[in-house]
């Protein structure tokens, strides 16, 4: 039932070099460098281990430093002395240098940086592992780890040879190209020369589309995600999955053969697949009462063990695919889809208001009704002001006084906003740009549109059909369009914007859709004249989420791939979801 | 071989002396030799001569003295300062000339101006009788005699710091002779008045005699000292030559040669146990080497053609007249052992097999076997390499290191190394001797000088294809090598603008790697070309290595500007610049509340300040009332924000957070920090349903929240008369379905379905099929005649037991279609 790829579609670059590379180097640094013997997780509780060095293989962060520095001082404290490195991955930040300053243990605490920054979480998906990433940069404006993903892309390219073909759209992929091509020239002469393995390779910012990542995802994996959480490419499936006693660890890649052909299908399908898949393994299993001795043998020693593998994992994704069916097949999640559907399309705004604002008074998850708001203040270019008023005044009744500090941090990034009264604002334009010249004047429209931050999402959504329209049913089951990731009801901007650059090659023809996305100035090209790449890389294509993507658009990518011959290679700071996103906006009570 | 060694001179029963010549020299001397100020430079140094004729006359106007700086490339320009005493050559190639003021001017190789320092004031008045340069082991010194007959000294000319001597006694005239000595790594002065000698250090002047000094001594004329100061030669009026160590504590040798000496020089070969002296008077040449045992001496006579100059080299004499340049040393082991006639020598056998060989005669077998039978063919392999480095003429080297690969074919495990060094540095010798570059360096000289500086030597004299290619042939990493020639040379122009130089370096050297553009602009910051400094920063690619030097300078704006280009905001924070918009909220967020709170007040940022209030509200505050106060000021904060809507909310969380306190108080319980919503659900769940009421009240809940938030709570305690009784309070504002579903939550399908049947129309149907009635929701689908409602009742259907009411809705269905 998985779509198989055209025949001529180009080979995946082979990322294991990128996992070789990097146990090499953590080998390397663990064991050479700093004699390390045992590993444990780092974990906010006091060290067991009573060696005679302490090593630290940690992210830059705050309070990783805390914690480090909690042990060093109760060490002191017993009157220990060892020995402690820290190992910063990817990069040290000096604020952690102070930090341990600051706690006093600067002294006795060597550091180490290692540059890893690129998990190969499955053959066609790097993550940077980097969940900061949105919260630094989308809300408290921090660029330092503009730095890191310039790197991680400055290795790509001496592993993969030189991108002919370059896109971008957001300030922080521009950032990123450019602090990249710097670092390029600082080192050439490693790249030149080389054939280009990849022949395109597109950067986008998450701020560029909310709106496809506050969606519930319906296909497989990004349910799975929804719902489970998938970590670094494994999830823990719980009792009600196992349907044992025991949770279970599972690895979700292309290597699961079940999970590979169900992972881009809509759940609807899933189901019958899995069931199907069922009857034939039984067949299968089936074909050995017939057989001699010697068929016997054959079939146990090549075949059976690969059944029981099957066997295994199709039970855990049957268990995984109840357990979600227990959950979403409930009216309220029928309902919450008709609601995300109708925001999409715009109708029945008042409907979908009150539907939201009955979410919040049943108090049915804050991280949910948060989504619903922002996807509500997006798709219509902000609340107007009385729904902006008394749905926060709902919400802070329902969950807390404290989110009026998540409030401030949405309005900032955009996420959730109050409908700016239009009037008001070109009436000041107007006046303004009376008193300057013509030039200054479109500065200052600029600027003013940059300052209400209008998402513009309907007329986007007109400009590029999001909304496809359909007569009768959207068959799920073969899908026409990327409109299946999400029911049929909603092609996702990101992809649709990859989709259409891809085609022209350029932003050309594009420039009222950028205009609408407030990208007018954060969009370029750069294609490199040689043709040295051959046909087939040209159709593989790096795309690079700064802040995260969803599972829905990587979906949404594969197919789109599987459509026109392409390949997509994902490189993303942090694979989100709404959850996630919501999450990192939120304050929660220290 | 015999006319090889014809310029051999034996001089005693082991050692050969050679002369050979260097170049033949191409300048345009007008006047003599001895008319002029001349000064070499060691290693191969270059040569300067300044014309002294025209203080001798006297103010002829009409002339002006010329100093010439001669080399390879050789210039020429007026000399305008005052008069010049002495000339010459720092460690680092640099010219220092010594005026009768007292004055040092420094220049560099092209003669361009650079520094000048002073010798001290008092000899101002009392003018410059004589200097000396003298060579350390931290640089390059100066010693003056002042004409009070004072000596002042510095040991450093780059760190300049100015030692007076103390007074000789009973110093009427100048001295006779003197000299500097450096020992222990302390600069003292030997001089000698008559048949008096004196040492002059820091302290004290003490006199000293020469151990061994023959008598009758009334004047010592010259003295001379070795290159590494180890050695000194006196030279008196009686044409006695006494050779001692520097010390004067041992004499080496005595002899007497009946010659006045205008000039000595010390000659001697590292690790040789001979040591020689040479002197020269009028055009004869004297080589004098003293044998360690038998305390005489043996004198070698070379004749020259000219008036010449001695240049003491590490390993011999550099001499030079007005038509050549030639280099006189001690013919060294490896060379004598091969070339010495009828020498039985490995090396000279090997080589010898090796010119058999080519001549295809069978005796090149038998040479090699010789020496394979006395097992010396590794040794006369590395013979045949050694002497190759010390020969000058390339043919010679050739044959030799032809001879030496063919004996290497004979060995089983030479290790290459040596001869693939020897032939590279012989590469590298012959190139820069070549005569349009003018640097005769010996293998000696080059070795105890090392590639880096000699690369340095070689972009002074402004080489730099050369010592590019060296780098590139040498293979040198190019940090050391090809970057660094590149990141010197541009600097040292002087008379351009900034702009243009920096224009002229970037074009130069594009990008070529390994430059750091930011090391360029060190040196030049070094030169004290800041704003060079700051324009060639502008071409460094990576932000991260302009920011140490911009603030090394001074310029923070600069460096915080760029920091904040470069994106790496961890770059501000390392250098402690104070970042307004971008890294320091981040850090201070984590670190430091009160600069952070500073920064907004600065600001006017009232917005954030008011976060910043709640934040602290609750991460700093444990006293409910302190919490109190914290709100307040976050509330006044957005008030003055203009965001009435977070001021009345922070004030509602005040008002909530003093009565959840007073709840807690009276009810105990658990109430501070839950939210309004589960503050009235735990008031109705512990049966306080007056006081959730009057809350209700006080803080405004709209009905439906009300409705829902009673619903579930009555419904979790499962008090179903009280639900009903409120159901019934009056018309519910959220319908009825809800009811039937948190019922059904609570498996109580009795109580379900009392309220089922009070479900609006539109919900009917959906609320039996959750009592699970499915027929009669089927009934009401068909009264309704809603095809999605139908539909959804057949979904519902399951198995035999609803297989009547399943064909009653497909039959109610195929009624509407043919209606």
């Amino acid at each position: 039932m998985a779509f198989p790829h055209r025949l001529d579609a180009p080979e995946l670059p082979d990322f294991s070099m990128l996992k070789r590379l990097a146990r090499d180097q953590l080998i390397y640094l663990l064991e050479q460098q700093h004699e390390v013997d045992k590993l444990y997780k780092v974990e906010n509780k006091p060290a067991v281990s009573s060696s005679e060095q302490l090593c630290f293989l940690v992210r830059p962060r705050i309070k990783n430093m805390r914690y480090v520095a909690s042990l060093v001082n109760a060490d002191k404290l017993a009157g220990r002395t060892r020995k402690y490195k820290v190992i910063f991955s990817p990069q040290k930040f000096h604020a952690c240098e102070m930090v341990l300053e600051e706690e006093g243990v600067y002294g006795d605490v060597s550091c180490d940086e290692w540059a890893f920054s690129l998990l190969p979480l499955d053959v066609d998906l790097l993550s940077m592992e980097l969940p900061e990433f949105f919260r630094d940069y989308f809300l408290e404006g921090d660029q330092r780890w503009i730095n890191t993903v310039a790197q991680a892309l400055h290795l790509l390219s001496t592993l993969y040879g030189p991108f002919p073909n370059c896109y971008g759209i957001g300030r922080c992929a521009k950032m990123s190209y450019e602090l990249w091509r710097t670092l390029e020239e600082e080192e050439d002469g490693e790249t030149k020369g080389r054939r280009p393995e990849i022949g395109h390779i597109f950067l986008l910012d998450r701020d560029v589309d909310f709106v496809t990542a506050l969606c519930s995802q319906v296909v497989y994996e990004g349910l799975v995600d929804d719902t489970f959480r998938i970590k670094c490419g494994s999830v823990d499936f719980g009792p009600e999955v196992t349907s044992s006693d025991r949770s279970l660890k599972v690895l979700l890649n292309a290597e699961d053969k079940v999970f590979n052909e169900i992972r881009n299908e809509h759940f609807s399908n899933v189901f019958g697949f899995l069931s199907q898949k069922a009857r034939n393994l039984q067949a299968q299993y089936d074909r050995r009462r017939g057989m001699d001795i010697k068929q016997m043998k054959n079939f146990v020693s090549q075949e059976l063990k690969g059944l029981k593998q099957e066997h295994r994992l199709l039970s855990v994704h049957i268990g995984a695919c109840e357990s979600i069916m227990k959950k979403k097949t409930k009216q309220d999640f029928q309902e919450l889809i008709k609601t995300e559907h109708a925001l999409l399309e715009g109708f029945n705004i008042r409907e979908s208001t009150s539907y939201i604002e009955e979410h919040i008074d049943r108090q049915v998850s804050p991280i949910e009704s948060l989504r619903l708001m922002c996807l509500l203040s997006i798709t219509e270019n902000g609340l107007i002001p009385k729904d902006y008023r008394s749905l926060k005044t709902q919400y802070l009744q329902s969950y807390g006084p404290e989110h009026l500090l998540t409030f401030s941090n949405l309005r900032r990034a955009g996420l959730l906003t109050e409908q700016a009264p239009g009037d008001t604002l070109t009436a000041m334009e107007s006046k303004v740009s009376k008193l300057v010249t013509d030039k200054a004047a479109g500065k200052i429209t600029d600027a003013f549109s940059s300052l209400a931050k209008r998402s513009n999402f309907r007329a986007i959504s007109k400009k590029l059909n999001l909304i496809p329209r359909v007569d009768g049913e959207y068959d799920l089951k073969v899908p026409r369009d990327m409109a299946y990731v999400f029911s049929g009801a909603y092609v996702p901007l990101s992809c649709r914007v990859i989709e259409q650059v891809l085609e022209r090659r350029s932003w050309q023809g594009l420039d009222e859709v950028l205009r609408l996305l407030n990208c007018s100035e954060l969009a370029f090209t750069d294609m490199t004249k040689e043709d040295k790449a051959s046909s087939e890389s040209l159709r593989l294509i790096l795309v690079v989420f700064l802040g995260g993507c969803t599972f829905s658009e990587i979906s949404a990518l594969r197919f789109l791939g599987r459509e026109k011959g392409y390949r997509f290679i994902f490189l993303t700071t942090a694979v989100t979801n709404s959850a996630r996103l919501m999450e990192a906006m939120s304050e929660v009570k220290a | 071989m015999d006319c090889y060694t014809a310029n051999w001179n034996p001089l005693g029963d082991s050692a050969f002396y050679r002369k050979y010549e260097l170049y033949s020299m191409d300048w345009d001397l007008k006047e003599e030799l001895r008319d002029c100020l001349v000064a070499a430079a060691p290693y191969g140094g270059p040569l300067v001569s300044l014309l002294r004729k025209p203080w001798r006359k006297e103010k002829a106007a009409s002339v002006t003295a010329v100093l010439e700086i001669y080399s390879a490339s050789a210039c020429l320009w007026p000399w305008k300062s005052g008069p010049v005493v002495s000339l010459g050559w720092s460690a680092e190639e640099e010219l220092l000339c010594v005026q009768e003021d007292g004055g040092v001017l420094v220049y560099g190789l092209h003669g361009d101006f650079r520094r000048h320092f002073s010798m001290g004031n008092e000899v101002l008045q009392n003018r410059v009788l004589d200097a000396r340069i003298f060579h350390t082991e931290f640089g390059s010194g100066v010693a003056i005699l002042t004409g009070a007959h004072r000596f002042t000294l510095s040991a450093n000319v780059s760190d300049l710091k100015l030692r007076r001597m103390p007074e000789v006694p009973g110093l009427q005239g100048a001295p006779t002779c003197w000299t500097a000595l450096c020992q222990d790594r302390v600069a003292h002065i030997l001089l000698a008045v008559g048949p008096d000698l004196y040492l002059l250090d820091q302290s004290a002047c003490s006199a000293v005699t020469p151990f061994g000094l023959a008598p009758g001594v009334s004047s010592f004329l010259q003295m001379a000292v070795s290159f590494t100061y180890r050695h000194l030669a006196l030279f008196t009026d009686t044409g006695y030559i006494w050779m001692g160590t520097a010390s004067l504590k041992e004499k080496l040798c005595e002899f007497n040669c009946n010659i006045r000496a205008p000039r000595s020089r010390w000659c001697s070969r590292p690790r040789s146990k001979e040591r020689a002296v040479v002197v020269a008077w009028e055009r004869r040449l004297m080589v004098g080497v003293m044998r360690p045992r038998a305390s005489s001496i043996l004198g070698g006579l070379f004749v020259l053609d000219e008036d010449s100059y001695l240049v003491p080299e590490l390993d011999g004499v550099r001499i030079f007249s007005r038509s050549t340049h030639e280099f006189l040393h001690e013919v060294p082991v490896a060379s004598e052992e091969i070339f010495k006639i009828a020498s039985m020598a490995p090396g000279a056998l090997l080589l010898e097999a090796q010119k058999e060989y080519e001549k295809e005669s069978q005796k090149a077998d038998e040479y090699l076997r010789e020496i394979q039978e006395l097992g010396q063919l590794t040794q006369a392999v590395q013979q045949c390499i050694e002497a190759a480095g010390h020969e000058h003429r390339p043919d010679m080297q050739k044959s030799l290191l032809r001879a030496a690969s063919f004996g290497k074919c004979f060995l089983d495990r030479f290790p290459p190394d040596s001869f693939v060094r020897m032939c590279q540095d012989l590469r590298v010798l012959n190139a820069i001797r070549d005569y349009h570059i003018g640097i005769p360096l010996t293998y000696s000289q080059y070795k105890q000088l090392t590639i880096q500086v000699l690369l340095d030597r070689l972009v002074l004299r402004r080489l730099y294809p050369l010592a590019i290619q060296i780098c590139e042939y040498l293979r040198l990493p190019e940090v050391q090598g090809v970057s660094r020639i590149l990141a010197h040379g541009p600097v040292q122009q002087k008379d351009v603008s900034d702009e243009d130089v920096a224009r002229a370096i970037n074009q130069k050297l594009g990008d070529t790697p390994g430059v750091s553009y930011s090391d360029i602009a060190a040196r030049a910051y070094g030169c004290g070309r800041t704003e060079l400094a700051i324009k060639l920063l502008e071409y460094e690619p990576r932000s991260g290595e302009q920011v140490p030097l911009l603030l090394k300078m001074k310029r923070s704006k600069l460096a915080l500007s760029k920091a904040i280009e470069s994106g790496d905001t961890d770059l501000g924070d390392v250098h402690g610049v104070a970042f307004v918009p971008t890294g320091a909220p981040w850090f201070c967020k984590h670190q430091e509340l009160e600069t952070l709170k500073d920064l907004y007040n600065q600001d006017d940022n009232h917005q954030e300040l008011g976060s910043f209030h709640i934040r602290a509200s609750y991460a700093a505050e444990e006293r409910i009332e302190g919490r109190v106060a914290a709100l307040q000021t976050a509330a006044d904060a957005f008030y003055k924000a203009k965001n009435e809507f977070a001021a009345k909310a922070t004030e509602d969380q005040m008002r909530l957070l003093r009565l959840q306190r007073r709840l807690e108080d009276e009810l105990g319980g658990r109430f501070l920090d839950l939210s309004l919503h589960d503050t009235v659900t735990t008031l109705i769940l512990g049966g306080h349903n007056k006081r959730a009421e009057q809350l209700a009240r006080d803080f405004r809940i709209p009905d439906k929240r009300l409705w829902w938030l009673k619903l579930t709570a009555l419904a979790d305690l499962e008090d179903w008369e009280e639900l009903e009784k409120f159901s019934k309070s009056k018309k519910s504002p959220i319908g009825y379905l809800p009811f039937v579903e948190i019922c059904m939550k609570q498996h109580n399908k009795y109580e379900a379905k009392k309220y089922a049947s009070r479900v609006g129309p539109e919900q009917k149907v959906k609320a039996l099929l959750l009592v699970g009635d499915v027929a009669q929701a089927a009934d009401v689908a068909i009264e309704h005649r809603n095809e999605a409602e139908l539909s959804l009742v057949l979904s519902h259907c399951t198995g035999a037991t609803d297989g009547a009411t399943a064909d009653k809705i497909q039959r109610a269905r195929a009624q509407a279609q043919k209606k």
